[in-house]
């Protein structure tokens, strides 16, 4: 078998192949911020939290009422994206135009609270969730056994990012959407409803973080604490990205959990800190981040 | 007169040290300090059910012992050994706490020990698993009770071997009791006629292990061993079965795995799975009775670190009555000298170096249609004597031990 540093290059490939499911949870959730913050300036501490809720939800739904996977797929970014609005009517509404520190410190408190309430009802032990029938199994690719259900993760992940950047950078609605943040008086002019745009983003940058619990909630343990994990790792895929941007989102998204995906194969111990060792080095080259606009 | 008086007050004076002397329990209250993560990782294997456990025990004691009140103060560690410390310290110095109980994560474990070294209190150590903790990090200042990593090292790895699985691969968790347990193993391993190929050391907490399985699977061992436990054992299992793993003929080993853990991977995921346990809550009807009481404080049926917590706190208490003293070496003292016979332990015995000696069990996941109900879950296969199942002394490093 031939070998790359002493690593065989059939696992090099599984690794790689890994990295880019890896990668498109990324992809999904820091889509989700790039979005929030690039549309509306919030920097969404609550976003792991989101991506908990989804995934508890997923399973809370099945276990009270027998809902589906599928329709968990569905149902339940739609719930969190009522949260979502309930959050920003009621409470980010009032910070708008405050400082960043605000946005983050309110949404920071939010996550502890909904983190906090489901640790005292369900405990961190992680709850179950089978895996629907149709992805039990998987393929043999020859250098890895593909389980059915990652192949459909890169799948759905990448559909979904792919239609929200559509969206947002190619249609009319995503042209309203980016001109009420550039110019909200102007907008309110034209007689476009601003504020109610807002809350929509921001329900809209919610769901996918539920997306992407739903997507996650058969493959890892679902617990409270499952969205703090990610969170951070997150946020550093966003600032390599480049605030804001959501094309820079998505294909960082991407890179990162190659990246990480191949240090667990070279030096394990540094795998939880590589990322943001790309971070250091991005912001220190390129400080608006790999896809950001100069400054 | 004068003559008298003097006499009087030496006689009050004397009278007074010797009163003084009879109350030894130090400002006539046992204080208790729970400390445990209570909201990551291991909450389930300790945490707040652990709590209800230590409650158990000073509620069976009417809140009192030897006239003196009994309280307890909790705090959660975070995983932390900086936490713990100054935690710690904090009880001991400001808030007259005069036992540690839980203490769980092994690093926090023997980061709130040297403060209990300094300050010469107790700890009664039941969440941790590190041998080391009874081995070069002992004090004379803790008990390690429920169990530890050389008996799970021992018989689950002794037991794996001996049927056959003779190549290894080891999943470490990156801190010390990841490495502890990886020590331990490799030794039985080797011990008996088996190899360790390969081993990874991850990230503590990790919440992906599919990178890790995959490269498990490539290293082609007839053994994947998981040194690690809570969250990361669960979620290693959830993958491997995702993966195909055992269906491609290798076995998953969990060396730390609780009952918690075991409950929420259900016996579909689990079944089959073989483990070293220190006890299990459907041995016999002492331990029945004792669980039901626990379920209904709780909801839950407890782990071994549960029932550890119950019954060291039980010992602790009965050796103050004993002695009518709270001084940490007197009372370890006791404890030393009393055998353990109760809901958790038959015959139990604290060595030098504050290993508590009694008999482990190895079991073997139920499958579904072998279970009853949702906790009926594991099938004794064999009960590894007390004198079998620890490090002997003989191999000891510890600085108790080695004066001898």
């Amino acid at each position: 078998m031939s070998m790359i540093f002493g690593v065989p290059i059939a696992v090099l490939y599984g690794q790689l192949l890994i990295g880019i499911i890896n990668g498109a949870f990324y992809a999904l959730l820091s889509l989700g911020l790039a979005v929030i913050f690039g549309l509306l300036k919030i920097i969404n501490f609550a976003h792991g939290a989101m991506y908990m809720l989804g995934a508890m939800a997923t399973v809370i739904l099945f276990d009270t009422l027998g809902v589906n996977y599928w329709v968990a797929l569905f149902l339940a970014p739609v719930l969190v994206g009522i949260v979502g609005v309930l959050v920003e009517y009621f409470l980010l509404r009032r910070i708008a135009g405050q400082d960043h520190i605000y946005s983050l410190l309110l949404t920071f408190g939010v996550a502890l609270i909904m983190q906090g309430i489901l640790t005292n009802i369900y405990g961190v032990s992680g709850l179950r969730y089978s895996m629907p029938d149709v992805f039990k199994g998987g393929v043999n690719l020859g250098f890895m056994f593909l389980p059915f259900y990652r192949a459909w993760v890169i799948v759905a992940a990448l559909l979904v990012c792919f239609g929200t950047w559509f969206m947002i950078e190619k249609t009319k609605l995503g042209a309203y959407l980016r001109a009420g943040t550039e110019d909200s008086q102007l907008m309110q002019g034209f007689g476009i409803n601003v504020p109610l745009l807002v809350s929509l983003t921001y329900g809209f940058g919610v769901m996918l973080a539920a997306f992407a619990g739903v997507l996650a909630a058969p493959i890892y343990s679902v617990t409270p604490v499952m969205g703090s994990h990610i969170l951070i790792v997150v946020f550093a895929v966003v600032v390599i990205g480049g605030l804001g941007s959501i094309g820079g989102a998505i294909i960082t998204g991407i890179l990162m959990g190659v990246v990480e995906g191949l240090t667990k194969t070279f030096y394990p111990p540094a795998s939880s800190a590589v990322i943001f060792l790309v971070m250091v080095v991005v912001l220190m080259i390129r400080p608006s981040g790999l896809f950001g606009k100069e400054a | 007169m004068t003559i008298m008086r003097k006499l009087l007050t030496s006689a009050v004076a004397s009278a007074m040290m010797v009163g003084g002397a009879q109350a030894e329990i130090s400002d006539n209250t046992v204080k208790i300090g729970y400390l445990a993560d209570m909201s990551g990782t291991y909450r389930g294997l300790a945490g707040p059910n652990g709590l209800a456990a230590l409650k158990m025990a000073v509620a069976d004691f009417g809140g009192k012992v030897d006239g003196a009140k009994i309280e307890i103060v909790t705090a959660d560690d975070r995983n932390s050994p900086d936490v713990a410390s100054t935690t710690v310290r904090r009880w001991v110095e400001n808030d007259n706490v005069d036992m540690v109980a839980g203490l769980v994560a092994s690093s926090v474990t023997i980061a709130a020990t040297k403060v209990l070294e300094e300050s010469n209190k107790l700890g009664l150590v039941n969440g941790s698993a590190a041998s080391s903790i009874t081995n070069e990090h002992c004090t004379p200042n803790h008990i390690h009770y429920a169990y530890d990593t050389y008996p799970l090292a021992n018989g689950t790895a002794g037991a794996i071997v001996k049927e056959g699985g003779k190549t290894w691969y080891i999943l470490t968790a990156d801190y010390a009791f990841g490495h502890s347990m990886e020590n331990d193993v490799t030794a039985v391993v080797e011990k008996n006629g088996g190899e360790v190929v390969g081993s990874i050391r991850h990230p503590f907490p990790t919440p992906d292990f599919s990178s890790f399985i995959l490269q498990a699977q490539a290293s082609g061992a007839d053994v994947i061993a998981l040194a690690n436990a809570g969250a990361d054992t669960t979620n290693a299992i959830t993958t491997a079965a995702e993966f195909g793993v055992t269906q491609a003929g290798q076995t998953i080993a969990g060396l730390v795995v609780f009952l918690n853990d075991v409950h929420a991977l259900g016996a579909e995921v689990a079944q089959g799975l073989q483990l070293t346990t220190g006890w299990y809550w459907d041995l016999n009807d002492e331990t029945r009775a004792w669980s039901d009481r626990f379920m209904e404080e709780t909801g839950d049926r407890p782990t071994m670190v549960h029932a550890g917590i119950y019954s060291s706190t039980m010992q602790y208490l009965n050796a103050i009555e004993a002695t009518g003293s709270d001084d940490s070496q007197t009372v370890r003292k006791q404890m030393m000298d009393t055998p353990i016979n109760d809901m958790f332990a038959t015959n139990g015995r604290i060595r030098e170096d504050g290993r508590m000696i009694h008999d482990m069990y190895l079991a073997e996941v139920k499958t579904p249609e072998e279970s009853s109900s949702e906790w009926d879950l594991y099938k004794i296969v064999r009960t590894i004597p007390a004198d079998e199942a620890f490090r002997p002394l003989a191999d000891s490093n510890c600085k108790l031990v080695s004066s001898q």
